[in-house]
């Protein structure tokens, strides 16, 4: 159903636990190192969140781990494959085993609820139309928006949109969902119901889930594995308890939402007094 | 010292956008095979691109017409040639006004509509949706657009030069009075078919460059509200100035 591309990069291997892996990562750009040995693995089949206040490489890692940007030094490793090593082709078909939520949805504007969805079906296979037609409304189903397949994407909310995102991300029945972002923005409900989503995606599917954001809340009751990224590198990880615990300030800071501490409240500037008298 | 390394530093940017352009246009002439695989997608870009330019080009075609016309016998009659005017205003419009006109007219409305929705594209994610759905968007976006203002430019030429040509007709022999038979007849005998390829060669080779910008202004553009309104504008000045440089080159190589 999908076009030849080499086997071993299509076929899962199952070997490890680890679905992603990080070695000792570097990553720079122009003269700001975003990543100085970044180290990190992700386990299969559970929902890892990345978390670090803004400016920590936290959209970055992502395009590292889909392979839109290569690492200046490390490995970048998917279900043991070297993202970095790949050609176009064999990262394109990579690519046909992870679904990304990009953060306002980026679905296609001039197209409908139904053909967005239908779009990667369309793409990759020579599926007959009832046949798509009928993953599609399955997809839709499962995200709540059956009735909205003939909407434009203009009219939808910013919960709904994202929402026929991760049916469009599903239609391909991916290994891993990347979510960047998913809670940004969003109302209570709204966020309820992607929370509910992505749990219910992970449970019912299997499906290894990696959600970068930094609403601790949200996470606290979704993540079965966090990371908290800062000064490039992880500063820690475990379970949500095991971060409300850790004594590294910086984690402290971050858990709680306290306004001062290692990430200061006051961007760098000159003595204040001296500024006012010059 | 500082005006010799300001020049360098321009002629190397030059020099490096030139490379850029050319490798992007490699990358789009190998997508289109596989994009003329889906016809429906190519010929929506044509009716995007020709279909909705359809208006300006035939209201202006018969304005730049009748100016022609107003002109050129205001012109001729000096000499005491009115005759002449339809040969006259024919070959201006096939071999010139026509094409150029119309590339400026096509930058105008097609390669700014181009730019801008690719430009929104790249800026609100879609474009690296597509890349993460493993679909190339240089043959599911720019391929199928390309194509459409490389067909659409030609057949617009054709239509603004008929539509110029009456408009000629209207103001010189409906209203000046000029000897319909005769300004039919010495158009007729003296417009040849290379006059005509000429003005269809320059056409379709305004169409790819004008396009080709469009498409590389747009994609390239960064994605802020500023960069896709930066990208527009260098769309419209970098396809005049290159339509009416090629005109000369073209020109000069044909005459």
């Amino acid at each position: 159903m999908i076009q030849p591309f080499s086997e071993n990069v299509l076929s899962s291997r199952q070997q490890t636990q680890w679905i992603v892996e990080l070695r000792d990562v570097h990553y720079s750009i122009g003269n700001r190192e975003i990543f100085s040995g970044l180290t990190l693995t992700i386990p299969r089949g559970r929902i890892t969140a990345i978390m670090g206040p803004s400016g920590t490489g936290k959209t970055t890692l992502l395009r590292l781990i889909t392979g839109q940007i290569k690492p200046d030094s490390g490995q970048v490793l998917f279900d043991g494959i070297d993202v970095s090593n790949l050609s176009l082709r064999e990262l394109y078909a990579l690519r046909l085993r992870m679904g990304m939520l990009f953060q306002n949805g980026a679905l296609l504007t001039d197209m409908t609820v139904f053909e967005n969805v239908a779009f990667p079906l369309r793409e990759h296979t020579k599926l007959p139309h009832s046949l798509i037609r009928h993953i599609v409304l399955t997809k839709l189903q499962a995200v709540g928006l059956r009735g909205a397949a003939q909407l434009m994407p203009a009219e939808l909310s910013g919960g709904m949109a994202r929402r026929v995102a991760l049916a469009r991300a599903m239609a391909t029945d991916p290994d891993v969902l990347i979510y960047d972002e998913p809670f940004t923005g969003l109302d209570p409900i709204s966020m309820g119901m992607i929370v509910r989503l992505v749990r219910q995606m992970n449970n019912a599917l299997g499906i290894t889930s990696i959600v970068v954001s930094h609403d601790v809340e949200e996470l606290a009751a979704l993540a079965d594995m966090s990371f908290i990224l800062a000064g490039g590198k992880v500063a820690a990880q475990g379970t949500f308890n095991e971060l409300k615990g850790h004594d590294s300030q910086i984690v402290h800071q971050f858990m709680n939402g306290l306004a001062d501490g290692p990430v200061a409240f006051h961007y760098p500037a000159p003595e204040y007094f001296e500024q006012l008298l010059a | 010292m500082k005006l010799l390394r300001e020049l360098g530093d321009n002629l190397r940017s030059f020099v490096v956008t030139v490379g850029a352009v050319s490798l992007f246009f490699g990358r789009v002439l190998g997508q289109i095979p596989r994009a003329m695989l889906r016809p429906r997608f190519v010929i929506e870009q044509i009716f995007n691109a020709g279909a909705l330019s359809l208006v300006i080009i035939m209201t202006c075609g018969l304005f730049v017409g009748m100016v022609l016309g107003l002109q050129g016998y205001d012109l001729l009659q000096r000499f005491g040639s009115e005759d002449a005017l339809g040969t006259g205003a024919a070959l201006a419009l096939i071999k010139e006004l026509g094409p150029v006109v119309t590339a400026l007219l096509f930058a105008g409305r097609a390669g700014t509509a181009l730019a801008s929705e690719i430009g929104l594209m790249r800026a609100t994610d879609q474009l690296a949706a597509m890349e993460m759905m493993a679909v190339d968007p240089i043959r599911r976006v720019v391929a199928p657009r390309f194509i459409g203002g490389v067909i659409a430019m030609p057949l617009l030429t054709v239509i603004f030069v008929s539509i110029g040509i009456f408009g000629v007709q209207l103001i010189g022999v409906q209203q000046l009075g000029v000897d319909a038979a005769a300004f039919w007849s010495q158009m007729r005998s003296s417009v040849g078919v290379d006059d005509v390829m000429e003005g269809v060669i320059k056409g379709c080779v305004f169409g790819v460059a004008c396009s080709l910008v469009a498409v590389y202004e747009g994609y390239t553009a960064v994605p802020t509200a500023e960069g896709v309104g930066r990208a527009t504008t260098r769309t419209v000045v970098t396809s005049a100035v290159l339509t009416l440089i090629l005109d000369y080159m073209l020109t000069a190589l044909m005459l």
